[in-house]
């Protein structure tokens, strides 16, 4: 096990590595000037914008800048926004709390919704209850979240006023006051972003579990006279969740990045919203650091849904 | 009117033999506004009596939070790094500047005692320096003093080329800044400057924050971050692209000022959300910069929690002629912008092309609250507004300019001269607005045998600065384009410079020469060149309509609407903004009326 987690760290580097290189070849070649607003302004001269170009060593060579910002990486040193003039690591960490709060309360209410009523479904396919959970679920995850974020705000911002739509990351009341205020306002986007990943989890739960469920062992446990409830929760969930696990393993790393539309339909100061803003003012160093986390995220997230695996099924090993 | 019949008025006004009024009502019936005649009479020393604000409140605070919702959020609160609007209305919050221009573009001193004049002695009367002094007992949010030392201060900061400030270019032609004594300096100019009034809207941080951290060093600074100013709200709270937070400051320098305890700007999401959450929520008091179609401003205003304002500003949506021929090459530079337009170089099709714009259908049906029509280039403020050119629209008088000049109508109704259609290709930016118009402009073209070809260039390349994309309004590879000119300050000289024949976008300059069109005229520049060095107010207003009527008259541009800035504002939101200045310029003069 810890020979498996060494090797597949090691393993990690080079891809990491090599994503860094891509990621910078990219930005560098791709067009656009952070600087480009100040230079339509008539009221700058062109020699500020080409004084911050040299400041921030836009006009060397592609394979310096890379070297530069590799070793000034390695010394934890994420780079200098363009735009903000402040470093990138605490652009990046002022706007993580939200986004995991936000994000990370969505995807909870999404495994909520999913697990339990993909098992039931299962457990009794076409019933009643599964017709009308297919149902929804499709409607869930046809929808998308600008049409479900806007409907949302019509109706309980506009036509019933109980929910504010404008995010406040900052609310200056204390103890109950600031819950309740932090709690109303979370309330729309958390329910745009659970509903629509609820709703595909809770397909891909159903099919899984329909799978193991007509398994000759779970037959045998059903025989053997072992009660329902610890035949689904023992013997037919735990062998289903592999698959499931895989999948919600690889959308974590999207908890960290934001949901880019929700974001900005509820003005939620999260790293999805930072990472536009930054790409459309050409901010090549903060586009650099997010899709770099992003990057390590992926990776991690892959090696915990591995090792998860093993615990799930020992009959998988580590080698 | 020649120039010497109003000298001779305004000697009469100051003998007393004129009233003021007298005055003033002459000019009216000579198409002269009244703005304008109170800045020949300002000009003269003549200016009434400073109009108190209409400020009510009578005590400081007590206002609650105040709540502004700007659809981009300030990033960076150094105000001599901002890169946008936005920034700069972040930072007024906590800093100010010498002066500020207010709602009928009229500088109005802030951290000044008052605004240099000739009256004064403040302008010195070769026009090479002014002298401003500053307004006593002023203090910085830590309690130091605000002293010259102060201003001389932002100058050496901003123009110190290793800071690479963005507001250096405000200190242009700006040889130095002297100390006079604690509360006196004096800005020396290396020529006669008439535009003396640039540096006034500075926002000035402070020297003793700062100085350890000019030049290079000048992003390591705490107070980037934390701003430390003189403004009527001290800094709480900063997430960059997101939310700016201050507290009321209680030693502010004007009295019973800020109305509000709390201000709080929330930056990000779209401009029709923005209007809803102020006009239709009430969740905020104040959105910024509304730019969201009439109609759906009047359905959101419907539910009475806030209204949407039109501010006066100079940016002005034109229609623009290509003098250079986009089909041109010469020296591997297309279009060659010594060339001439085939069609467009003839007198003719320009007067029919500017007859042919409906501008009242534009108002009614497209921009509402959002333009004015104009047929003017230069419309605001008002005292450089010509009334020599008048707005008509003929398709009869096109046709017969048309056929007057040789452009016979073919089979297909398309006229034509020497086998040369009379087709244009129109292209501007995608925006719903502006598609309308162009459908509008294609109808009323095709009614005089004037075929338009449109074509939509998606905002984020027709506006970049990239100098390999074709479709870029400053390689203006097309016969007609429209955008919008925008004219911020109050003075007019940046936004005239559009028309000067040495600004003209080529090759050169990497397309980024504001004379899009490449229009040249010696008359324009010569009084462009004569209006640099102009000291006497009236005359250089004399020569500023003289450059609009110039362009037209030619027809280098034809204006549609001047565009004022609409905010929308909280229903009993009282906040004076200038569509002149930074929209957040006042806010130590913004209050609650109470219900």
């Amino acid at each position: 096990m810890g020979n498996y987690l060494l090797r597949r760290l090691l393993i990690a580097l080079p891809s990491l590595l090599g994503i860094s290189v891509v990621l910078f070849t990219v930005l560098a070649l791709a067009p656009g000037d952070p600087f480009s607003e100040m230079v339509q302004n008539p009221n700058v001269p062109p020699e500020v914008a080409a004084n911050l170009r040299k400041q921030f060593g836009l006009d060397d060579p592609v394979w310096q800048r890379y070297f530069r910002w590799l070793f000034a990486m390695l010394q934890g040193d994420w780079g200098f926004s363009f735009i903000s003039r402040i470093d990138v690591d605490k652009l990046i960490l002022g706007r993580v709390p939200v986004t995991l709060a936000v994000i990370g309360a969505s995807q909870i209410l999404a495994l909520l919704i999913a697990l339990p009523v993909g098992v039931i479904s299962a457990a009794r396919p076409y019933s009643w209850f599964d017709r009308i959970a297919s149902t929804f679920a499709l409607i869930g995850f046809s929808l998308p979240t600008f049409f479900t974020g806007l409907l949302l705000i019509l109706v309980f911002s506009i036509k019933l006023d109980w929910l504010p739509f404008v995010f406040r990351a900052d609310i200056s009341a204390t103890g109950w006051e600031w819950w309740r205020q932090n709690i109303l306002q979370a309330i729309m986007p958390v329910t745009v972003l659970g509903l629509l990943q609820g709703a595909s989890w809770t397909r891909y739960v159903r099919s899984a579990v329909l799978d193991v469920i007509r398994l000759d062992y779970v037959t045998t446990a059903r025989s053997k006279g072992l009660k329902e409830r610890a035949v689904i929760l023992k013997h037919v969930v735990r062998n289903a969740l592999i698959p499931v696990v895989t999948l919600v393993a690889l959308t974590m790393p999207l908890v960290f990045g934001g949901a880019i539309i929700t974001e900005q339909i509820f003005r939620i100061p999260g790293i999805g919203s930072l990472l536009i803003d930054a790409i459309l003012r050409n901010d090549t160093p903060v586009i650099m650091a997010v899709t770099f986390v992003f990057a390590c995220l992926v990776i991690l997230f892959n090696l915990i849904a591995d090792l998860l695996y093993g615990w799930l099924d020992p009959r998988i090993s580590y080698r | 009117m020649q120039e010497n019949d109003l000298r001779g008025m305004l000697e009469e006004v100051r003998a007393c033999r004129l009233a003021r009024r007298t005055f003033i009502e002459r000019m009216a019936g000579l198409g002269v506004g009244v703005a304008m005649t109170s800045a020949m009479l300002a000009g003269a020393g003549l200016a009434r009596a400073q109009p108190a604000a209409p400020y009510k409140p009578t005590r400081r605070g007590g206002g609650g939070a105040l709540k502004l919702l700007f659809w981009q959020g300030p990033t960076l609160l150094n105000p001599h790094f901002a890169t946008g609007a936005k920034d700069l209305d972040g930072a007024h919050l906590f800093y100010e500047s010498l002066g500020r221009y207010d709602a009928d573009a009229n500088l109005v001193p802030v951290l000044a005692a008052e605004i240099p004049s000739r009256d004064n002695g403040g302008i010195a009367a070769d026009g090479r320096s002014t002298t401003w002094k500053l307004k006593k007992g002023v203090k910085w949010h830590d309690g130091r003093p605000f002293t010259a030392d102060d201003v001389i201060f932002n100058w050496t900061y901003a123009t110190d080329p290793a800071t690479a400030a963005v507001s250096l270019a405000n200190y242009e032609g700006i040889k130095a800044v002297t100390k006079i004594d604690a509360e006196t300096v004096r800005f020396e100019f290396s020529k006669p400057t008439p535009i003396w009034a640039r540096t006034a809207t500075v926002q000035l941080i402070p020297k003793h924050l700062f100085e350890a951290f000019a030049g290079a060093r000048s992003r390591d600074a705490p107070a980037n971050l934390k701003p430390v100013g003189t403004g009527p709200y001290r800094f709480v709270d900063f997430k960059p692209g997101d939310l700016v937070r201050g507290e009321i400051n209680t030693s502010y320098h004007a009295p019973n000022r800020p109305h509000f305890d709390s201000v709080e700007l929330k930056g990000g999401g779209d401009a029709t959300s923005a209007a809803r959450a102020v006009l239709q929520t009430g969740e905020y008091d104040f959105g910024w910069n509304l730019q969201v179609e009439d109609e759906v401003l009047k359905r959101m205003e419907a539910s009475g929690k806030g209204r949407a304002v039109a501010y006066a500003s100079g940016n002005v949506e034109i229609i623009q002629l290509n003098m250079a021929d986009p089909a041109s090459e010469a020296d591997g530079e297309r279009p060659n912008p010594k060339s001439r337009h085939p069609i467009l170089s003839d007198r003719a099709v320009r007067d029919a092309l500017a007859l042919l714009l409906d501008r009242k259908s534009v108002q009614e049906f497209i921009y509402g609250r959002a333009g004015v029509v104009t047929p003017n280039f230069l419309n605001n403020p008002a005292r450089f507004n010509s009334p020599n050119i008048k707005d008509e629209f003929s398709v009869d008088k096109a046709n017969a300019a048309l056929d007057a000049g040789g452009w016979k109508r073919g089979a297909d109704g398309v006229r034509e001269k020497d086998g040369r259609k009379l087709k244009l290709l129109f292209q501007t930016s995608i925006n719903s607005v502006r598609q309308k118009v162009q459908g509008i402009y294609k109808q009323s073209c095709a009614k005089a045998g004037i075929e338009l070809e449109l074509k939509g260039v998606t905002a984020a390349v027709f506006f970049s600065s990239d100098v390999a994309n074709p479709d870029t309004y400053g390689r203006f590879l097309a016969d007609l384009q429209m955008y919008a000119v925008a004219g911020r300050l109050p003075d007019p000289d940046s936004f005239m410079q559009w028309l000067v024949s040495w600004q003209a976008s080529s090759k050169a300059n990497k397309w980024l020469g504001l004379n899009r069109g490449r229009w040249a005229s010696d008359e324009y520049d010569a009084a462009y060149r004569a209006s640099e060095f102009e000291l006497d107010p009236v005359k250089r207003a004399a020569l500023m309509i003289r450059m609009n009527d110039l362009v037209c008259n030619d027809h280098a541009v034809i204006p549609i609407v001047y565009r004022p800035t609409v905010h929308g504002l909280a229903r009993n939101l009282v906040a004076p903004v200038s569509g002149w200045d930074d929209s957040l310029n006042g806010i130590a003069d913004w209050y609650r009326e109470s219900a």
